[in-house]
């Protein structure tokens, strides 16, 4: 396979193509454009696909509900505010089960915020993020070549359990362009879901609701989802670990954060400090179970995130008081450099009094 | 002995959860009666609103997906995209069409998009208990306007229909009521000639119907029926608002 040079907007758009999605729907907004006008040049014209520019974020989400009802792959894609109001939509598509890929490519807030990186959307994304008692799985790339797997396995994940997964990536992971390869060629033929809804023609009539006047009804839905939800725990919880063995200090990051961390990690490990890395790739579900293993060996953990502390919780929720647990957080849309988190690791290092080899 | 009248096929044995003198039943009839009479019933997709008639697809033996609040026009949307060969309709309120989801009808309009809206305007939200609607009249008493609808602070009646007219992408609409045999027929006439411009692949159609809600605006059913013809159909008369379906490749 060849590489080419590509941002990874763009590449989540051929990676999303070469997936199968035959619908997209957006609306413009900073800093992740380049993916809609990717659809919109390559998607649109493509036999059997569709592409609209919708008039809001609200219509996006409820176009990609349509589509999704009609049994075909489909995404959406926007950033921390247009992501806020998907929110009806996501809630809508989780209760009915219907599978969806949503991109948010998020930046700093609240409210506007800023059109720089962040990654101040954990808590929205990883809870649910609208109404109602539900998960979306959450998938967080920490490269341009991962952003282009994780669409792949995006569209997959949201078939195979029926529930819509969103990427969360950031403003920089969006607008930087890296070598990647393509692993998959895009389908030849399109392929419809077998419980699409397209008519009662040679079967009864489907019904796609939420609604029900019975709590009964609506508590066995919640279960039903709940027991769902557990299997994904089980099956499909995913992480990276950079330099673990020995270390004495584990940083855990995700996304691009997690990249800046692998820099300041490899620093830290040339100043002979035994510095390992926790990357988890599943925001949810959460890979609790990997940090309470390392718990064993190491005792002290760092999360940096670029954000006021948000996974900060969920690591907190894993750990319990089996090691003790520090933050760095640049919330805001400031990206932190590795010589910076080198300076943070160094300072708790010696402030812990940790074992130098 | 010819049978002339029966129940349509498509229409469920089942008993209306609607209230008395409510319009709702027989709009949906209607529709069944031409999802029957035009065979559709093997293509079609309804999209029902929150709001009293979310419980259409009890009634109606056809695909049907439930739509957010004001949503339906852009549910449509998605769903005719990916199911070109679909017949997609959306049946929505007036609070649905005309407020919280006037952005999605307009748009949906806009793009000329080859779906059919049945817009059920009885003037008043009925399932939330009466409050105020975009289409209530000028002194009409809701629960929220408890003193009459004021034009200096709630405005006018919104004329939806009238403005959609204006769209390019907006083959046909018409707006009928189904308050006596005679507009229920012309009602029917209306529903069958909008699915068709669907069919024919022309733009965006709608019918506007005007329906009582006998509870909600404290009159009996036969009051209900007569407010229609002596204070509703001034605001919004009963017309063909809109007609390019005769003109080739409309859009």
């Amino acid at each position: 396979m060849t590489k080419v040079l590509m941002d990874g907007n763009r590449a989540i758009g051929e990676a999303a193509i070469r997936a199968g999605c035959q619908c997209y729907f957006g609306y413009p907004i900073t800093p992740q454009n380049e993916l809609t006008e990717y659809m919109a040049t390559h998607l649109s014209r493509k036999r059997g696909c569709s592409f609209v520019q919708a008039e809001s974020e609200i219509s996006a989400i409820n176009m990609v509900y349509g589509a999704s009802l009609a049994g075909v792959r489909v995404m959406t894609s926007s950033s921390s505010p247009g992501i806020s109001l998907k929110q009806e939509g996501i809630s809508y598509l989780a209760a009915c089960e219907l599978p969806a890929v949503i991109v948010n490519m998020s930046r700093g807030g609240p409210g506007l915020g800023s059109i720089s990186a962040s990654q101040s959307d954990y808590f929205q994304a990883t809870r649910g993020g609208g109404h109602g008692d539900y998960r979306t799985i959450v998938l967080a790339p920490s490269s341009v070549q991962e952003l282009a797997d994780l669409t792949h396995r995006a569209f997959d994940l949201s078939d195979k359990y029926m529930i819509p997964v969103i990427i969360l990536g950031d403003g920089m992971l969006g607008q930087m362009m890296e070598p990647i390869e393509f692993r998959h060629e895009a389908p030849t033929e399109l392929t419809i879901r077998s419980n699409a809804l397209r008519g009662a023609s040679g079967r009864p009539s489907r019904i796609i609701k939420t609604f029900t006047s019975n709590p009964r009804e609506l508590e066995e839905i919640n279960w039903s989802l709940y027991r769902r939800y557990s299997l994904i725990k089980q099956q499909e919880t995913d992480y990276d670990t950079f330099m673990v063995d020995n270390a004495e200090l584990i940083v855990v990051a995700f996304g691009m954060a997690a990249r800046i961390a692998k820099g300041a990690v490899k620093n830290s490990r040339a100043n002979g400090l035994q510095v390992g890395l926790l990357r988890p790739i599943t925001l949810w579900p959460f890979p609790s179970e990997i940090i309470q293993e390392l718990s064993q060996e190491t005792k002290q953990f760092l999360v940096f995130e670029m954000n006021m502390g948000q996974m900060l919780e969920d690591v907190q929720l894993s750990l319990g008081d089996k090691a003790e647990i520090s933050f760095y957080g640049r919330p805001g849309g400031v990206i932190s450099t590795p010589s910076e988190i080198t300076q943070v690791i160094s300072r708790l290092y010696y402030q812990k009094g940790l074992k130098r080899i | 002995m010819k049978r002339i009248y029966t129940r349509p096929k498509v229409l469920k044995k089942a008993v209306f959860h609607y209230c008395p003198g409510c319009g709702h039943p027989i709009v949906h009839r209607l529709i069944a009666e031409v999802i029957d009479d035009m065979d559709l019933q093997g293509n079609v997709i309804g999209i029902p609103p929150p709001g009293c008639s979310v419980f259409a697809y009890n009634y109606l033996d056809i695909d049907m997906a439930e739509s957010a609040h004001g949503r339906g026009a852009a549910v449509a949307t998605g769903l005719k995209r990916a199911f070109p060969s679909g017949i997609v309709f959306t049946y929505q309120g007036d609070g649905d069409l005309a407020a919280i989801g006037t952005a999605e009808t307009i748009h949906a309009a806009n793009r000329g998009e080859r779906i059919t809206a049945f817009f059920i305007n009885n003037a008043v939200y009925g399932m939330t208990g009466g409050q105020m609607a975009p289409t209530s009249l000028i002194n009409q008493t809701t629960t929220t306007t408890p003193y009459g609808r004021d034009k200096e602070t709630e405005g006018y009646p919104l004329k939806i229909s009238e403005m959609l007219a204006s769209i390019p992408g907006v083959v046909y609409i018409e707006r009928v009521a189904v308050n006596s045999p005679i507009n229920i027929r012309k009602a029917k006439k209306a529903i069958k000639k909008a699915f068709q411009a669907q069919i024919d692949n022309l733009g965006f159609s709608l019918v506007e119907i005007l329906t009582p809600c006998p509870v909600n605006w404290g009159m009996s059913p036969i009051e209900s029926w007569q407010w229609i013809d002596k204070v509703m159909v001034k605001e919004f008369p009963l017309k063909v608002i809109k007609d390019r379906t005769k003109q080739k490749n409309a859009t």
